[in-house]
């Protein structure tokens, strides 16, 4: 195995801070390992502009590759794809589930999307719980930028969603 | 006490500043909310939105540093530029009022944002086009949630209508402030770094005039109306915000968390 799968092996046990049921594999934010000879290059793609754990992201992917013994390593940020849900995994989404956290389904066609003002109808969210589709919407904002609150009607739990964005 | 900066005039780097100092100014107004919003949920959806454009801001600006040429970082930026020296629209920097004026500037706000992103996304530099990539998904979200409160305060109780309205009297006719072109736009438009504002005009009246309608609110009719925030020459409000905002980076230069 060379340096660049070993570094991508470390970086599948590296947590995302403010989801850790996540590595930051799952969610899908390494979008490349470069292997430049002197140095790794880690390539990241930030999940949201303002996301407070980017930073925090970066110093744990560094400190993990410098664990591993796998000599100087940089992160660099790559703004363009940006990020979409559609890039967590599907082993991702179902530790999100796991975690209670329900997972975000497909992404809508981007662009020319009107705003829906009147008889605006969302997909069901499953409850993480119960898998019941009884639920509302609670918040369109959540603990995190990623996230909205949610309650089940059935098993009565308050849960969160990650957005798909 | 840490001295100002000065930066270029450059076109470009002008075009940047508009855009970054419109969303960090907008996003210091927001944060103000934190800890008084009229209940939990949305005090944390302003903090959340907030946040978002803070982030566009710091991404803008440390671009506009970077194509200025002074080696001026998003900090220096932010904090170290005097009232006349911001490029942000007047709109933004308007005290928070109560929710219904944030409500409605948040709407007037995203929904601009989400096309001047839109069309930012095939912008001829490649970084801004990246940071327009991801600050549209957010904008548009932001506008949903802003037009989901203003229909809803609009169509509410005779209190939270005669609010609503208030606040569209206060504040509609800061949206000329936007779409009036100048030799920055032009720039922008020449050389496809962006589009000129003024061209968004038509898609922002027909986004926001569907959104009053829905709420059976008038769109005011449109009166000759001057806002040069964009141009530096800000309202009386600019100068207190600010010396909130900077104070620390001021008293503490160069101070870090």
């Amino acid at each position: 195995m060379n340096r660049a799968e070993r570094a991508w092996e470390v970086l599948g046990t590296v947590l995302d801070p403010e989801v850790p049921a996540l590595s930051v594999c799952d969610l899908g934010i390494v979008r490349d390992v470069i292997d430049h000879g002197d140095e790794l290059e880690v390539v990241l793609t930030p999940t949201y502009s303002g996301c407070p754990a980017t930073e925090l992201i970066e110093q744990n992917v560094l400190e993990a590759i410098a664990a591993e013994g796998l000599g100087p390593a940089r992160a660099t940020l790559r703004r363009a794809p940006a990020w979409t849900t559609d890039w967590i995994s599907a082993e991702g989404k179902r530790k999100l589930n796991d975690y209670g956290i329900a997972p975000p389904g497909p992404v809508p066609p981007e662009g020319g999307v009107p705003i829906r003002i009147i008889g605006r109808r969302q997909d069901a969210i499953a409850c993480p719980r119960c898998a019941s589709l009884h639920t509302e919407r609670l918040s369109a904002f959540g603990s995190t930028a990623c996230k909205a609150m949610y309650r089940c009607l059935s098993c009565r739990e308050p849960f969160e969603h990650f957005k798909p964005i | 006490m840490q001295a100002s900066i000065q930066v270029s005039q450059a076109p470009a780097v002008q075009y940047l500043l508009r855009i970054g100092d419109t969303a960090l100014i907008l996003a210091q107004r927001l944060a103000e909310w934190s800890g008084h919003a009229p209940v939990l949920e949305e005090d944390i959806a302003l903090s959340n939105m907030a946040l978002d454009l803070v982030g566009q801001a710091r991404a803008v600006l440390t671009h506009a540093g970077q194509l200025e040429g002074s080696g001026y970082d998003e900090d220096q930026l932010a904090f170290l530029r005097d009232e006349r020296d911001y490029r942000n629209v007047t709109l933004v920097e308007l005290p928070r009022g109560d929710f219904a004026v944030t409500v409605l500037r948040n709407a007037m706000v995203a929904t601009f944002f989400k096309l001047l992103w839109t069309q930012l996304a095939t912008s001829s530099d490649a970084e801004l086009a990246g940071i327009a990539g991801k600050a549209v998904k957010e904008a548009r979200y932001h506008q949903q949630h802003a037009a989901d409160w203003l229909v809803r305060l609009a169509d509410g109780t005779d209190e939270s209508r005669r609010r609503v309205e208030k606040a569209v009297m206060q504040l509609w006719h800061y949206n000329t402030e936007l779409f009036a072109d100048d030799a920055v736009d032009e720039h922008a438009h020449a050389t496809g770094l962006g589009p000129r504002w003024g061209d968004l005009k038509e898609a922002w009246t027909a986004e926001m005039t569907e959104l009053f309608a829905a709420g059976g609110l008038t769109v005011p009719a449109e009166v000759a109306f001057l806002a040069t925030g964009k141009r530096g020459t800000h309202s009386e409000h600019m100068g207190f915000l600010l010396a909130e905002m900077q104070h620390l980076q001021r008293a503490f230069p160069g101070g870090v968390w």
